[in-house]
């Protein structure tokens, strides 16, 4: 076996060791680690595939972004999960049997997998002498211009509406009044006070 | 160079797997979210797999589209189910009942 199908292999059972272990691991810290295993598992296929670019954003926005976002909320909420876990057994044997149903049926798909006569499925072909991500970058600057723009704005609004969801205004503590703050009179707050020596105020 | 048909394989597995967490998780909503992820990638691995063998990178600017919505639905759903914690006291999708008619 080649060095690359060894890596395949090897990275293969990464991503699906993480991705059963995140579904079956009854400690929702473990599901995330094991996320992140996946995670890394795909970053090597895509090297090994030679989209690099795709590889580190994979790394930076999923790993670095994603997986601690998740990790976060739950180290924050104080979650009895325990009890969250009781029905795992009771849902076991209809999640098996939609799991195989789906599988054979992709397997029967991928079993006979063809292209049609005559497609050429060339819209933006890899050019040889050019890096993949200045190719990549020449494509979305030319032609994917406005789905880039439109993909930055579902950011915006996903950001601005986490932002709103999780805000609360607590009442119960003393905040920054900047208005009060900056139109404070010095005269009315400050007193000068003539200390003679060796008495004190 | 290993096969197309191994990769596809491969997504296959994990989307079976993704699916698999969503029947297994059914209380617990974080790993619904993560069986999302779990699903979402192994689309993105179809994409790249399919991008790099037919010599075409409009596959690999669809990844970046996916991941781009991937990330956005993450950080809605944790929002979500953040705020839904503090009212509630409890994240179990049972009790996500308050809308109905």
């Amino acid at each position: 076996m080649s060095v690359a199908g060894f890596a395949f292999y090897v990275f293969a059972l990464t991503v699906l060791a993480g991705g059963l272990f995140t579904v079956v691991s009854r400690n929702p810290v473990h599901s995330v680690l094991w996320l992140i295993t996946a995670f890394i598992g795909a970053t090597g296929l895509f090297v090994l595939l030679g989209a690099e670019f795709i590889a580190m954003l994979l790394m930076i926005v999923y790993v670095g972004a994603v997986a601690v976002l998740f990790l976060f909320v739950v180290m924050m909420l104080d979650v009895d999960f325990a009890e969250l876990k009781a029905g795992m057994a009771q849902y076991m044997p209809i999640g098996l049997l939609v799991g195989v149903i789906l599988l054979v049926e992709l397997g029967m798909i991928f079993g006979t997998w063809a292209t049609a006569d005559g497609v050429e499925m060339m819209a933006a072909p890899v050019l040889g002498e050019v890096q993949n991500t200045e190719a990549l970058g020449l494509l979305i600057y030319d032609d994917y211009l406005l789905l880039f723009q439109l993909a930055g704005l579902v950011l915006l609004v996903a950001m601005i509406g986490a932002i709103v969801l999780t805000m609360r205004h607590r009442r119960d503590i003393k905040r920054q009044n900047v208005v009060a703050q900056m139109q404070r009179d010095p005269k009315a707050s400050i007193k000068m006070v003539d200390v003679k020596p060796g008495q004190g105020l | 160079m290993i096969g197309l048909e191994h990769y596809l394989g491969l997504a296959a597995a994990l989307f079976v797997i993704g699916i698999f967490g969503l029947f297994l998780n059914r209380k617990n909503i974080i790993v619904l979210l993560m069986s999302i992820e779990l699903i979402l990638l192994s689309v993105n691995i179809n994409l790249v797999a399919f991008s790099a063998y037919l010599g075409d990178l409009t596959g690999q600017i669809f990844t970046m589209f996916v991941l781009t919505v991937a990330a956005a639905e993450a950080a809605i759903g944790l929002a979500i189910l953040v705020s839904f914690f503090r009212t509630r006291g409890s994240i179990a999708v049972e009790d996500v009942n308050v809308m109905k008619g």
